[in-house]
């Protein structure tokens, strides 16, 4: 096995709500085209932490960040280049599919559009491109035009995905997808990143040990807020260290 | 002691009590000017503007109160929507990170709402006189629009405040501008709400007589030019109600009648629009899921593993 190459390198990131001290002290290095799962009970910050990553804390009042944020050689947290920038890198796939307003084909296609792709042939080409790749066409290329909000939640979830990727992040976020998700698209959605990893740095956040153990290649174990473990899959999972984990590990997967 | 049973039963006549009395004021508003305004309402009224002597019970109609009325809440209102919609954007996708300064123009917001109309008549005189303006169906516009801004960008603001913020993080993770996410993505959402929003402002736009008192004047013509005077229907319904005539005052009556309808033709098409609302379809989506869910856990055990196939999400 290579040595990995280290995509996201996180140093000393703190996080405040108001004084609500909600993350202390993060140090990861996000190794490349692997899978990473953050994983934690609720409220440990873990979705905090995701973001973090693309800087969607901007977004919320009285949220300080302080610490650093490295891709590509560059600080996300303190770049002079534009935040939207920055973004496209990264597709994120929140908990709750959220389709945009518009019909199918136009979700997947505004992506492209606002990255100034406007041509009618190359959009119809790279729509069915990447509804393939999340395997969606079979099911929706009759229906292009229907409202995306008609589609089944797992649909939406798949589609969501395939729209983040229109932008051609390098980075991959997903913040629990699957958990508003039946047992059939949980799975559908998690081998997608099984099958994109070869492409993407994925970063998942996830409570779920059993989904973790299907699909990590590297584990964070959060608790309020801190690491307390973190490592190689097969590591955390067969040979925790630390007293914690091994409480998460022994109370949860039956 | 009351057991609890009285007390329940006491508080469900109070409250049977207030409901009755509140929907039967509404019927008798109603009844009153439909019984007064029926009879009086004619074809010659809607279509004829009033003829000399019509204050006196000669012949004659209110077109100029129904055209001026018209105009001018069309005017205003589209005047509001100018500045209310970029105002409710602002606020929503620009200022999501400022909870104090937001929450600040709210507040202002809600106070310039709770203004009565009178005082924006006066300020509007007071702008009038400063430019020069005679009273005219401009000033009457501008003054109602300034009435109406507050009511149409809060109107509007309470429905933006409850689009999903996964929604707008999925725009701007998706490498969306501000305006991007404003325009291409958040307003497709709400344009349902800002139709209700415009309606419902055109609505206290048409009805309301006080902030056009000194402003917009009244005439028995209709008005051919922005600068002219022009007559509304809620003046139409002041001065022909202060007439000692009995027949001028049944023709207030019927005035007031065709207030009513317009008003109630604006809220029956706002109430249409809303329920095509699509934030509303996304909802019971979910929550048809949802139960579909609850609903086979229910099931007993056997009829579960049967219906399982059958569930499709």
């Amino acid at each position: 096995m290579k040595a990995t190459e280290t995509e996201i390198k996180i140093n000393n990131l703190n996080v405040f709500h108001g004084n609500h001290h909600t993350l202390k002290n993060i140090n990861i290095e996000i190794p490349k085209q692997k899978i990473t799962v953050i994983l934690g009970s609720s409220g440990c910050g873990k979705t905090t932490l995701l973001k973090c990553l693309n800087r969607l804390t901007d977004l919320y009042s009285n949220i300080k960040v302080k610490g650093e944020i490295i891709i590509n050689g560059e600080d996300i947290l303190h770049s002079k280049e534009d935040i939207t920038d920055i973004r496209r890198k990264m597709g994120l796939l929140s908990q709750m599919p959220y389709p945009l307003p518009m019909n199918i084909y136009n979700n997947i296609a505004y992506g492209l559009k606002i990255s100034g792709r406007n041509k009618k042939k190359y959009l119809n080409k790279r729509v069915e491109y990447y509804l393939k790749q999340i395997n969606l066409w079979e099911e929706v290329k009759d229906r292009l035009k229907d409202p995306a909000s008609s589609l089944s939640l797992g649909q939406q979830q798949r589609l969501c995905l395939a729209r983040g990727l229109t932008v051609d992040p390098d980075i991959i976020l997903a913040d629990e997808p699957t958990s508003a998700l039946d047992p059939v698209s949980s799975n559908a959605i998690e081998e997608l990143f099984l099958n994109l990893k070869q492409h993407y740095t994925t970063v998942l956040v996830t409570h779920t040990l059993r989904q973790a153990k299907r699909i990590a290649d590297y584990v964070v174990f959060m608790y309020l807020g801190e690491i307390i473990e973190q490592g190689p899959a097969d590591e955390f999972f067969n040979n925790p260290k630390m007293d914690k984990t091994k409480s998460y590990l022994g109370g949860t997967s039956n | 002691m009351m057991t609890k049973k009285t007390e329940e039963k006491i508080f469900k006549v109070l409250m049977i009590l207030s409901t009755s009395i509140i929907i039967c004021c509404l019927l008798l508003i109603m009844g009153t000017v439909l019984i007064k305004g029926l009879p009086t309402l004619s074809i010659e009224m809607l279509t004829e503007v009033p003829q000399g002597g019509y204050y006196f019970g000669k012949g004659g109609g209110i077109l100029n109160a129904i055209v001026g009325s018209l105009y001018l809440s069309l005017g205003a209102t589209f005047l509001a929507f100018l500045i209310a919609l970029p105002v409710s954007l602002y606020m929503n996708v620009y200022l999501i990170n400022k909870n104090k300064l937001l929450n600040l123009i709210r507040y202002l917001l809600d106070l310039l709402w709770g203004v009565p109309s009178i005082v924006y008549g006066a300020f509007g005189f007071i702008i009038m006189v400063y430019f020069g303006l005679r009273t005219s169906l401009l000033a009457g516009i501008i003054t109602v629009a300034l009435f109406i801004i507050p009511i149409m960008i809060r109107a509007m603001d309470e429905v933006f405040k409850t689009v999903p913020r996964g929604l707008i993080e999925a725009a701007f993770s998706l490498g969306s501008t501000k305006s991007e996410t404003a325009f291409k993505v958040f307003f497709k959402q709400v344009v349902p709400s800002v139709v209700t929003a415009v309606l419902l402002s055109f609505g206290r736009a048409i009805g309301d007589a006080a902030s056009i008192l000194f402003t917009a004047g009244y005439t028995d013509s209709i008005p051919t030019s922005l600068l002219e005077p022009t007559a509304t229907l809620p003046l139409a319904v002041f001065f022909q109600l202060s007439s000692p005539i009995p027949e001028v005052q049944n023709r207030a009556y019927a005035s007031a009648l065709v207030l009513i309808l317009i008003i109630l033709i604006i809220s029956v098409l706002a109430r249409i629009i809303a329920n095509k609302n699509n934030i509303k379809t996304v909802v019971n989506k979910r929550f048809i899921y949802y139960k579909n869910i609850r609903n086979n856990y229910n099931l007993s055990y056997k009829k579960r593993a049967k219906t399982k196939n059958k569930l499709k999400y």
